[in-house]
């Protein structure tokens, strides 16, 4: 695959000239905006909404949360919509959304294969890798491989179950509480849990690993 | 359809690259484009399968060649001039040339919420449930050039049901003018071997979702 044009976007800094791109990306702005389809500012609202209230400590908190409370853990893999809608923390969460526990014996993984299918009200917009070729391409059929790279080495009598989002259910791997945390409260196992081990390509945080 | 989309099992696309402290966005027009996206997507024109439908329609080397909200971004312009919303003329122009089709709803900002929380697919049910949870059923091997949410890998391969997740809107109906026709969805598991052949990771097991007309018993 050819280099990621987005690791290498002009920025937008003052005095610097816009690329053909943004200009065309602008000038449809405009048009839709002229022939009264958009109103400029609701996409303010939606970029701004994304930039700092939707993101992957909405599921850190959900996670911690299973951790600390076996009721609702019960509730959250039965039906994970229903679950975090009732607790009323973030707004509606759109349903169609299924919790994968991981177990000693069983390690989730989630990706979309077909496009880039993401829990994002749940843990925010999907970083750059999850919708790139090499991730969807591998994940599939070489899951152990693809772990290796990302620091992960799993027992090989684990089974690696991956679930491809090919149609509207969103998935989010519930992970195991890390060890040596009894006691923790919610709000501090909640700095435990990364994005990454909500896809399931990486582990909570080890409790050396937050500052106290 | 056998697009380049359809990437489940492909090799030579190298290591994946991870960006550490990745912004939401890595420029303003990518922030644009997902926001128009969503903006327009509420005009109604059009669905979300049908959004799929266009990124998949892109030309292979041109979808390769394109960062995530490019595609999004051609797709967009594409299906605008498709409903007859925006005129290529005006899109080259940068302004409006001549009234637009009067909508429709408008997103406004202070409904912003409309398009922060995903959507209900679910609908009523239009006869039982063919399949149930443990049966073993066959992935057909369905080629159409229309869209579809059959990945490749699957066709042809031998499964078995885990759950049955409802009666959802049909995306191979959407996108060929046939409306929701909502159809039954079940998880299916297939085991890595079964995909990959003998040497396959053991301890693989794939899940995907399958709609009913996908399905034949195995």
């Amino acid at each position: 695959m050819p280099a990621e044009p987005h690791l290498h976007a002009p920025g937008e800094g003052a005095g610097s000239e816009l690329s053909p791109l943004e200009l065309r990306v602008r000038a449809l702005e405009t048009v839709l905006s002229e022939k009264g389809y958009i109103v400029p500012e609701a996409l303010d609202r939606i970029v701004e909404a994304f930039e700092t209230k939707i993101g992957p400590h909405r599921g850190a908190k959900i996670v911690a949360k299973a951790w600390v409370d076996p009721e609702f853990k019960r509730r959250l893999v039965a039906d994970a919509g229903d679950a975090i809608n009732a607790l009323g923390e973030f707004g509606p969460i759109g349903v169609h959304l299924l919790a994968l526990e991981n177990t000693p014996q069983r390690h989730n993984l989630v990706v979309c294969t077909l496009c880039s299918c993401y829990p994002w009200d749940l843990l925010g917009l999907p970083p750059f890798w999850y919708k790139s070729a090499p991730y969807r391409s591998r994940v599939v059929i070489d899951p152990r491989g693809l772990l290796e790279e990302f620091g992960l080495s799993l027992p090989s009598d684990v089974e690696i179950r991956v679930s491809d989002s090919t149609a509207e259910t969103r998935l989010f791997v519930l992970p195991m509480r890390p060890q040596g945390t009894e006691g923790w409260s919610e709000e501090a196992l909640a700095r435990l849990v990364t994005r990454d081990s909500m896809i399931g390509t990486g582990l909570p945080l080890r409790p050396h690993e937050v500052s106290p | 359809m056998n697009g380049i989309h359809d990437m489940g099992g492909m090799h030579g696309f190298g290591a994946v690259e991870r960006e550490p402290h990745e912004p939401v966005f890595h420029a303003r027009w990518e922030g644009r484009v997902y926001a128009m996206n969503s903006a327009a997507g509420y005009l109604g024109a059009w669905t979300i399968d049908d959004m799929r439908f266009s990124i998949e329609a892109l030309p292979p080397a041109r979808y390769l060649a394109a960062s995530y909200y490019e595609r999004w971004f051609y797709a967009l312009e594409n299906r605008l001039i498709e409903r007859g919303l925006v005129g290529a003329d005006e899109i080259a122009a940068g302004h409006s040339l001549r009234p637009g089709k009067m909508p429709v709803q408008k997103l406004e900002p202070a409904n912003v919420g409309a398009v922060l929380t995903r959507p209900f697919f679910a609908r009523p049910e239009q006869a039982p449930a063919r399949f149930r949870p443990g049966e073993r059923v066959r992935a057909k091997d369905l080629n159409p050039e229309t869209h579809t949410r059959l990945p490749r890998y699957v066709r042809g391969r031998v499964g078995v049901i885990e759950a049955v997740l409802g009666c959802h809107v049909f995306p191979d109906s959407g996108t060929t003018g046939k409306g929701e026709d909502p159809q039954w969805l079940y998880t299916i598991v297939f085991e890595g071997k079964e995909l990959w052949g003998e040497a396959a990771d053991p301890s693989l097991k794939v899940a995907i979702e399958a709609f009913e007309p996908y399905l034949e018993t195995a």
